[in-house]
């Protein structure tokens, strides 16, 4: 049984980390990334089963995620890091010259966590689909876990990848989309409506689960709903409500904090509504 | 003059075919994908012998592109399969993130490259792949001359750990480098020698190099012909040797002058040697339908441009 405390706990110095990052470059993403922290944290910290300290490109015998949307890397990078994958100190150095956290994710800095390049959006669930593929080849009942953004769902591979999976039964995958309505232009609503989401993912053959992404309670229990429902001859979606900027009152509700960093004045405004619990780095 | 002879007509895409079930035989980590080509790619003996190894795709080159990168995760070494021109252009920006930048060790295998896949005209002719394709780093670029070589080429990229563009084609064509010739990769091949032009050439247009050689030898000019197999990495030695002795250069291929052979000939040139050179190549131009001949007729890639352009380039000297 989950710890929610403590998921809590370090899904607030996930957040901090996430400003912190984000603030010293002067550049960044902080909405999505302050958004979909508690689904990082209960990823992490309960939900994925595998070993930072061996982690390798092929990913056998471990659950392996992929970040579709690789805009949210702030978060993903401060998970890893809390995780041990790598160091907390190497967070400071987030899109600055020579760093191994490059702006958006990427192999080609070896940096433990990752096993594919993404920030060109729509292609992560094709990568899923491959990596699951492997792992039935393989006999490998371990997990493929993905996340999307809802405005990522504009890109055509994505519909390409969602009615393969579910014809092909690739039933050991689990893609989470963090619904959150908002996209750089505006709402998705008024840039271009994704219409009902649910009944499309119903009529591609997926099962769907739903949950509010920003409850870890409801987190934890989503991902356990959704494991459960693995192995079943379809692919699962978790339809994830989030707030974009959660935790930052002056960052949320709104698709202004998408893409861009705090002034310092904005910085520590929101450093006092996030409290440090388990150490900064 | 060594005298080349071709054992028969074949399609360099049936090289392909039957390399690829070899390799099914062979190594059990290679797993291939189609996107509704089978048979267009000559894959039906692999789909057979090992159906649990195929993943059809169906019309969906993007989604096929991710699913060969991420069966890389896992081990596999997939082999992907389509018409060159929704092997590259179409899903270049899932390459270009999800196969070269990332690293992954997919073989982008792509027939009825160039102008010879016929009647079906411009939308299918692609002429930019080459260019395309080299310039994305982590990208090794080949392009076999015939049915052996295209076999040989297809089992030595599964050996390769790496990202890898396989160009093929869609006609019979003459089959005349050894059948047990090994290929290696950026490793150029001599098929004449000779002193007054240094002729290299890639894929269909080799043989149409032979040709012009055996044509200007009747006419007292001995012309080297050099296999360029592999576009990148480019194998400089061989060229600037070759060069060296003959003083001036012709390149030839089935591709635009844009981006092709001998755009990467001219680079090395001009850095390291510079000399006249002239290209064989289609100028900045689509494709359209009629038969094969007739096209590289029309378009200028017959063995007779070949001979036009060394004389030009001997003139330029």
């Amino acid at each position: 049984m989950a710890d929610i405390q403590n998921l809590k706990t370090i899904a607030s110095q996930i957040r901090r980390d996430v400003i912190r990052m984000i603030h010293k470059p002067a550049s960044g993403h902080p909405g999505g990334s302050l958004g979909c922290a508690d689904f990082f944290t209960a990823l992490y910290f309960d939900t994925l089963r595998l070993d930072p300290n061996k982690f390798n490109m092929n990913g056998i015998g471990e659950d392996v995620f992929f970040l579709s949307n690789g805009h949210l890397s702030a978060v993903w990078y401060s998970a890893l890091a809390r995780k041990g994958f790598f160091e907390i100190s190497e967070l400071s150095t987030f899109r600055i010259l020579n760093t191994r956290l490059q702006g958006h994710p990427t192999t080609a800095e070896h940096l433990p966590g990752i096993r594919i390049a993404s920030g060109s959006l729509g292609q992560g669930l094709s990568v899923a689909c491959g990596t699951a593929l492997a792992k039935k080849l393989n006999g490998d009942n371990h997990l493929v876990f993905t996340l999307h953004g809802d405005g990522e769902l504009q890109e055509g591979q994505i519909w390409e990848a969602v009615m393969y999976a579910a014809a092909k039964k690739v039933d050991n995958i689990i893609a989470t989309v963090d619904y959150n309505g908002q996209q750089i232009d505006g709402p998705v609503d008024q840039v271009l409506s994704l219409g009902n989401l649910k009944a499309k993912w119903l009529a591609f053959g997926w099962d769907v689960v739903e949950m509010n992404g920003n409850v870890m309670e409801e987190v934890v229990k989503g991902f356990a709903e959704a494991k459960s429902r693995t192995g079943k001859g379809k692919p699962i979606v978790i339809l994830m409500k989030t707030e974009m900027g959660m935790g930052v009152d002056f960052m949320m509700g709104t698709h202004k904090w998408h893409g861009k960093a705090p002034n310092n004045d904005e910085f520590a405004r929101a450093m006092d509504q996030l409290p440090a619990t388990i150490g900064d780095f | 003059m060594k005298k080349i002879v071709s054992t028969g007509n074949k399609d360099t895409r049936s090289g392909f075919g039957a390399g690829l079930h070899e390799l099914g035989k062979k190594n059990p980590n290679v797993v291939a994908l189609c996107a509704d080509l089978i048979g267009s790619l000559k894959m039906d003996d692999f789909v057979k012998d090992f159906p649990e190894r195929f993943f059809q795709t169906g019309i969906a080159e993007a989604n096929m592109i991710g699913i060969a990168a991420g069966l890389t995760i896992g081990g596999k070494i997939p082999f992907t399969g389509t018409f060159a021109s929704f092997a590259t252009g179409r899903v270049y920006d899932q390459i270009r993130q999800s196969i070269a930048y990332s690293k992954k060790n997919v073989k982008i295998c792509a027939s009825h490259a160039g102008i010879t896949l016929g009647e079906d005209g411009a939308t299918h002719q692609i002429m930019e792949d080459i260019g395309l394709m080299k310039m994305l780093p982590n990208m090794v670029v080949i392009n076999p001359a015939d049915y052996n070589q295209t076999k040989a080429a297809t089992l030595a990229i599964a050996d390769y750990e790496g990202p890898v563009y396989l160009r093929f084609g869609r006609p019979v064509v003459p089959n005349f480098t050894p059948a047990d010739e090994p290929f290696i990769i950026g490793k150029a091949i001599t098929m004449i020698e000779g002193s007054d032009v240094s002729i290299f050439a890639t894929g269909h247009l080799l043989w149409k190099a032979i040709e012009a050689a055996e044509i200007l030898e009747e006419q007292g000019i001995h012309a080297e012909v050099i296999n360029i197999h592999t576009i990148k990495p480019l194998d400089d030695d061989a060229i600037l040797k070759s060069v060296t002795k003959t003083g001036c250069v012709v390149s030839a291929e089935e591709h635009l002058m844009n981006g092709g052979l001998g755009d990467s000939i001219a680079q090395l040139l001009a850095r390291k040697l510079p000399r006249p050179l002239e290209m064989v190549a289609v100028n900045d131009s689509f494709g359209e339908s009629g038969k094969p001949e007739e096209l590289l007729k029309k378009f200028g890639l017959e063995a007779s441009n070949i001979v036009d352009a060394v004389k030009k380039a001997i003139a330029r000297k």
